[in-house]
């Protein structure tokens, strides 16, 4: 289970050089995402996070909110 | 793996920045004024209208210690009895904007209430500056003209 964090977190993370995910529609992604985060759409997760993200680092996803 | 539960909404409400095509186009917190003057709700109105006024203003937001919003005096508030206190003289409660709305929403939005400045603030109500609605009208306009000029007058 992804363990749950705040803003502060996320900005301490990327710091020490965590991958953000951002898992809405590449359309809302294109619209506006923090800065540095990559697409990667949740019915494409599965598929590609182990060929993209590198698990020697961090990973914190995120949607649009806790809805 | 960890899950930022709050999202991209709680990031961009806390005016941090963005990337991507939304992120080029002003928004609230953009042109929302960060010079406005502020006070404390213990002031004394005679005292926060001289400042406001010294500073060039007719309007002044109302803070607590965290710069959280507790109210706005516009210049209607400010005409009234120098010696009331702030809490009894300000407009409590103002409606506040978060500081990623885009400005063509703001300004409508202002235009159709009538709404002369507007506090743009984070989720947990702290202030980023004071939208004024000719600021705001001001932006829109610009980048409508940006915008119908760039796509070569096909708009």
């Amino acid at each position: 289970m992804p363990q749950p964090i705040d803003r502060d977190e996320v900005r301490r993370l990327v710091d020490r050089g965590a991958q953000l995910v951002e898992v809405l529609p590449p359309n809302e992604y294109e619209e506006d995402h923090l800065p540095g985060a990559i697409s990667m759409p949740l019915r494409r997760l599965e598929k590609e996070a182990r060929s993209s993200l590198d698990r020697g680092r961090p990973v914190v996803v995120y949607c649009w909110d806790s809805a | 793996m960890y899950d930022y539960e709050d999202g991209k909404l709680d990031w961009l409400a806390a005016g941090l920045p963005s990337e991507g095509t939304n992120a080029e186009r002003p928004r609230a917190g953009d042109v929302a004024r960060k010079d406005v003057p502020t006070c404390r709700l213990d002031e004394r109105l005679g005292d926060v209208r001289d400042r406001v006024r010294e500073a060039g203003w007719d309007a002044c937001v109302v803070l607590n210690e965290e710069r959280v919003v507790f109210g706005l005096l516009r210049s209607k508030e400010l005409e009234t009895d120098p010696d009331r206190r702030i809490e009894e003289a300000m407009r409590p409660g103002p409606s506040t904007f978060r500081p990623f709305v885009s400005i063509e929403e703001m300004a409508a939005f202002m235009i159709e209430h009538d709404l002369d400045s507007s506090p743009v603030t984070t989720s947990d109500g702290r202030l980023v500056g004071l939208l004024r609605r000719q600021d705001a009208a001001k932006a829109a306009l610009e980048l409508h003209e940006r915008e119908h000029h760039s796509d070569g007058g096909k708009a």
